[in-house]
């Protein structure tokens, strides 16, 4: 790694810089603007540190490979955008049931389809939370700094070894193509987890729960290290072969999504600005948030009481930050978001009318502007 | 302080680069906060190109360009497009050899025939370095020294020489526009 001055880098080259720090040391994926540097970086970068990196036939691929990589011990990563986020889901799915660590990119675009691929958007906020079938929990992270991308790339990597599960880092285009001043951290200040593996010799449950306080988590062995397991999507008991008891199948089931559930408050991050005696909340996540966060400041700036939560993990939803927060007085809270009320949506629900929810929408592709928060606070008042 | 720079022209003029080569230098050598956008979109092929960069002293919140304080327009479309969005008090650079008219603006103008010079220096490629030269000249937000390691990094060895020429050129210019407001070269002001 190289000394730890300032430099320019780009939110995608971070997200590189970031997960080679973290010990990713597998890329597969299908180019897609605006995720396309991040491939294009991993070809690069990869072979300097020993590492592979495979251009897959399609989405559904690279997602595949990303699992086996995994499973071979390494720690790996896709980037994608768009159509390729749809794509990868099933797979994604396979890696929540089979508890396959790996850490999935979307620099989001525009949709619904090819949508405006240049153009950027965070319309996938509750795909990334439920774009698979059946039930599991699963852990989304959204950075609005180049600075952050790279913190939370390493983040994505520790939970995702920690927790045995996919994480998905929800980045937008305007983070993804924005070029920040970074200032790396030197490597021996960074944390870096790595997933449990099975004590040498013993014999080797892949999906036993064990005992203590991560217990919910089994260890996972590499193939290649002399255990012998099996991996399948289908429902699984503790030797990893196939079931369709619904008393083994149920605890399983279970235990996947209790084991990010029951972490809810550990997980969950978020950034608060004048919260504590707001009775206006702004509650934004990515590149909005910049944006809100800008209009908080001005307005605090001449009087207005009005304060700002900056969401940085999406899921499992800090609902406990919110109820807290609106435990005060609220008058209203606004939800800037460049999709139709997603993020809106949730906040209503955890708020439960408790105070009035309005949205601040974009659609086509611009970042929304400080002003147009501002308005919508004003119109508040 | 908040500091917003747009750098415009068509696609090939090397505007995109020169922003980043100036954040990259903000970035690296500077206690500043810098942050670098660029119209990102089927237009920047041949089309229309567009570098922005906002400086500040803290950490920047809306990180894109609205109202540029300084504005470097290299073409007459560019010029057309975004002069209206000039800060009020802002600079309007102009490259005389394309900008022929030049709309009022609430600030000041400044115009000087950029691609002409470089092509006498020897390559009109380098017009974006006399460009950014004048930019750093006339705001003293980096030295030109700093611009110069900047541009050692980013770009190609062969390259250095004519370059670091056109982006020192181009500084003096600069200097020059900021110390005596006289206006340098020809130009139309409205």
């Amino acid at each position: 790694m190289e000394e730890s001055r300032s430099r320019l880098y780009q939110g995608n080259e971070a997200c590189v810089e970031g997960a080679i720090a973290a010990g990713m040391r597998f890329f597969a994926g299908y180019p897609i603007t605006p995720s396309t540097e991040i491939a294009e970086l991993c070809s690069v970068r990869l072979p300097q540190v020993g590492g592979t990196f495979i251009q897959m036939e399609d989405e559904i691929a690279s997602m595949a490979a990303v699992c086996g990589a995994s499973l071979a011990g390494l720690k790996a990563m896709t980037a994608t955008s768009g159509p390729g986020f749809s794509l990868k889901q099933e797979n994604i799915g396979f890696a929540a049931e089979a508890e396959i660590p790996c850490v999935i990119v979307n620099v989001q675009r525009v949709g619904p389809s090819t949508g405006m691929p240049t153009s950027p958007a965070q319309g996938d906020l509750m795909q990334a939370r439920w774009g698979r079938h059946g039930d599991q929990e699963i852990v989304v992270l959204s950075p609005a700094y180049v600075d952050e991308v790279y913190s939370l790339t390493i983040e994505a990597f520790n939970i995702a070894e920690e927790l045995r599960t996919p994480v998905i880092l929800l980045m937008d285009e305007v983070v993804g193509h924005l070029r920040e001043k970074v200032t790396l951290p030197k490597p021996g200040d960074l944390v870096i987890k790595d997933r449990k593996k099975p004590v040498p010799g013993s014999r080797y449950l892949p999906y036993a729960p064990g005992e203590g306080e991560d217990g919910d988590v089994p260890p996972l062995a590499a193939f290649g290290d002399g255990f012998r397991f099996h991996v399948t999507g289908l429902t699984h008991g503790p030797d990893g072969f196939p079931t369709n008891s619904p008393s083994v199948g149920e605890p399983q089931i279970k235990r996947i999504n209790s084991k990010i559930s029951s972490r809810r408050e550990k997980l969950c991050k978020a950034e608060e600005l004048f919260t504590e005696d707001a009775d206006i909340l702004v509650v934004s996540f990515g590149s909005s948030a910049r944006s809100a966060k800008k209009a908080v400041k001005d307005l605090r700036a001449v009087g207005v009481k009005v304060g700002l939560l900056r969401l940085i993990t999406l899921w499992p939803f800090p609902e406990h930050v919110i109820q807290r927060i609106a435990a005060g007085k609220l008058k209203a809270v606004i939800v800037p978001e460049m999709n139709l009320g997603q993020l809106a949506r949730e906040v209503r629900r955890c708020l439960d009318g408790r105070a009035p929810v309005i949205g601040v929408n974009r659609v086509a592709g611009k970042l929304i502007e400080p002003a147009d928060v501002i308005r919508a606070v004003q119109e508040v008042k | 302080m908040r500091k917003e720079f747009r750098l415009a022209g068509a696609g090939g003029q090397g505007l995109i680069s020169a922003s980043i080569i100036l954040a990259e230098a903000i970035a690296s050598r500077t206690d500043l906060y810098v942050a670098q956008t660029q119209s990102y979109g089927p237009e920047s092929r041949g089309g229309s190109s567009r570098g922005d960069v906002i400086v500040s002293d803290s950490q920047v919140d809306y990180p894109e360009v609205t109202n540029p304080e300084y504005l470097l327009v290299m073409t007459q479309d560019a010029c057309s497009t975004y002069a209206k969005d000039l800060a009020p008090g802002g600079v309007l650079i102009a490259d005389s050899t394309y900008v022929k008219e030049i709309p009022s603006v609430n600030g000041t103008v400044k115009s000087y025939p950029i691609s002409e010079r470089a092509r006498e220096m020897g390559r009109e490629i380098v017009a974006n370095m006399i460009g950014l030269g004048i930019l750093a000249g006339l705001t003293g937000v980096v030295s030109l020294e700093v611009l110069e390691e900047a541009v050692m990094e980013r770009l190609p060895k062969s390259t250095w020489d004519l370059n670091k020429k056109a982006l020192r050129h181009g500084f003096e210019v600069g200097m020059q526009m900021a110390g005596g407001g006289e206006e340098v070269g020809e130009g139309t002001r409205a």
